[in-house]
């Protein structure tokens, strides 16, 4: 495995709202390679793999979707998925939307 | 860190504000080239255009009249031209401003001219702004300046640090026995049920309910795509990707106090506490209600950048993001982006946005001040008739 990419400050890459979240946000502009996240309720940290680039701000998946499962951050449903996406994957408008307002395909 | 000793404005009402503004209030949309002629000729004072006031009706008029109402009774006003196109609708405004008991002068155009009007203004305001002045600063007590929140273009950093500070000011400002409005109904989808389980009791709940549900259906009823919009593009860009994470984010800012009360637009808080408020979530909208229900200063948590001002209510501004706390530096009072590198505490950001808060009440601009930022926008519930 490749050294993992750190965020400027305590080794952190990726934050993670909530242990059980399926996606993470990048703290910094992630390339893929190993990077550390972090769970912020429970304090853990963790090695996961990031598959393609990733803007900071933007979710990384940390659990293979299925094409209509529920993304759940915060330990709440915010989105549905529109495409099947592995871990590791950027998680945006592309290939999730809401779950509420079905118009905004 | 916290000032030893607060300072503000005691007005006739009792109510207390932080700063101590001459406002030119038009009525409605005609008196605008007035009311900034007066503001011209006398530059200490605040004329306010806006948009509309002209064949509104119902609900909608009523609004408006509030509206204006609220901001010239907000006790970060000191004293209030009102100028209107014909005289009723222009005493209706000037009654319910003068009833606070504050200074209040009336002008209508009509049979007189914008010369005239002017003329007759600028003698009226000058002599308010002098007595303004005069009026001096007095010890106040942290529970009686009222705090509202809202978020702008935020991205997923505001749910992750700035937010999570504006909490931390939320739960302390309440806890103090002071009082806080938020808002953004449509802004709260995915997270309703969070809201709703949060009211004090049923009465609260049902009222909190009502105002979502109207919202929506009002916003379902257009059959529209709402991405790009809500969440915005900036949203997007920022890394939100639809309107129920962006609500996460929202809701992240409103501590973890009760909901005590679940108000109409513009109206005044009677209950100490966290009030929720039905407004839209377009930032000077949103703003200029909270104001206009009588909060004097604003927390504002912003990711990807927003500008926002008010002019008579301060706005702070802090960003957990650090590429826009680097490239808008001047638009920021509060970086707190080394929250997402573990560099700094949620607690520690906490206090240093509550130093900040009492450093403006004590009279610190801020940065949205210091640019000349006066957002002042009313909300349009339909078309006039």
């Amino acid at each position: 495995m490749s050294e993992a990419t750190e965020g400027s400050g305590g080794g952190l890459a990726v934050l993670v709202h909530n242990e059980g979240d399926d996606v993470g946000v990048a703290i910094t502009d992630l390339m893929p390679g190993d990077v550390v996240a972090g769970w912020l309720d429970s304090g853990r940290r963790q090695t996961i793999v990031v598959s393609e680039v990733i803007p900071l701000g933007h979710k990384v998946s940390l659990v293979d979707l299925a094409e209509g499962a529920d993304v759940n951050e915060y330990t709440v449903r915010i989105a549905v998925t529109r495409a099947p996406i592995a871990r590791g994957h950027h998680v945006h408008t592309h290939n999730v939307r809401s779950a509420r307002w079905q118009q905004s395909a | 860190m916290a000032a030893e000793r607060l300072t503000g404005y005691r007005r006739a009402d009792g109510r207390v504000g932080i700063r101590n503004h001459v406002v030119v209030l038009p009525v409605d949309d005609l008196s605008n080239a007035a009311a900034e002629g007066i503001a011209r000729l006398v530059p200490g004072v605040l004329a306010l255009p806006h948009a509309y006031g002209r064949l509104q009706f119902g609900a909608d008029l009523e609004l408006t009249f509030s509206t204006l109402i609220g901001t010239g009774t907000n006790p970060n006003v000191a004293a209030v031209v009102v100028v209107g196109i014909e005289p009723a609708w222009t005493a209706r405004i000037a009654d319910a401003i003068e009833a606070s008991g504050k200074p209040v002068a009336r002008l209508s155009i009509e049979r007189h001219g914008d010369f005239a009007t002017i003329a007759e203004g600028a003698r009226q305001a000058a002599r308010m702004l002098q007595d303004a002045s005069a009026i001096e600063r007095v010890e106040v007590r942290r529970e009686e300046v009222m705090v509202s929140i809202k978020c702008g273009e935020s991205d997923t950093t505001s749910g992750l640090g700035s937010c999570p500070t504006t909490s931390v000011l939320v739960d302390r400002h309440v806890d103090g026995g002071g009082t806080v409005l938020f808002g953004e109904t449509s802004e709260l989808t995915g997270g309703e049920h969070i809201i709703a389980e949060r009211c004090v009791d049923e009465h609260v709940r049902k009222r909190f309910t009502d105002f979502y549900d109207s919202y929506i259906a009002m916003i379902e009823r257009t059959g529209a795509n709402l991405l790009g919009s809500q969440p915005t593009e900036g949203n997007i860009r920022g890394g939100l990707s639809t309107i129920e994470e962006k609500a996460m984010g929202n809701i992240a800012k409103t501590g973890t106090v009760p909901v005590v009360d679940a108000l109409e637009p513009a109206e005044r808080p009677t209950r100490a506490g966290l009030n929720f408020m039905d407004t839209s979530c377009a930032a000077a909208e949103a703003i200029t209600l909270m104001a206009a229900a009588g909060a004097v200063i604003h927390i504002f948590p912003t990711g990807q950048g927003n500008v926002i001002g008010n002019p008579i209510e301060p706005v702070i501004k802090l960003p957990a993001n650090p590429v826009t706390a680097a490239t808008m530096s001047e638009h920021i009072d509060l970086d707190v982006s080394a929250i997402l590198t573990g560099e700094m505490t949620l607690a520690a950001a906490g206090d240093l946005l509550d130093d900040l808060v009492e450093r403006t009440i004590c009279g610190r601009l801020t940065a949205a001040e210091v640019l000349g930022h006066r957002e002042y926008v009313l909300t349009k519930l339909y078309q006039s008739a």
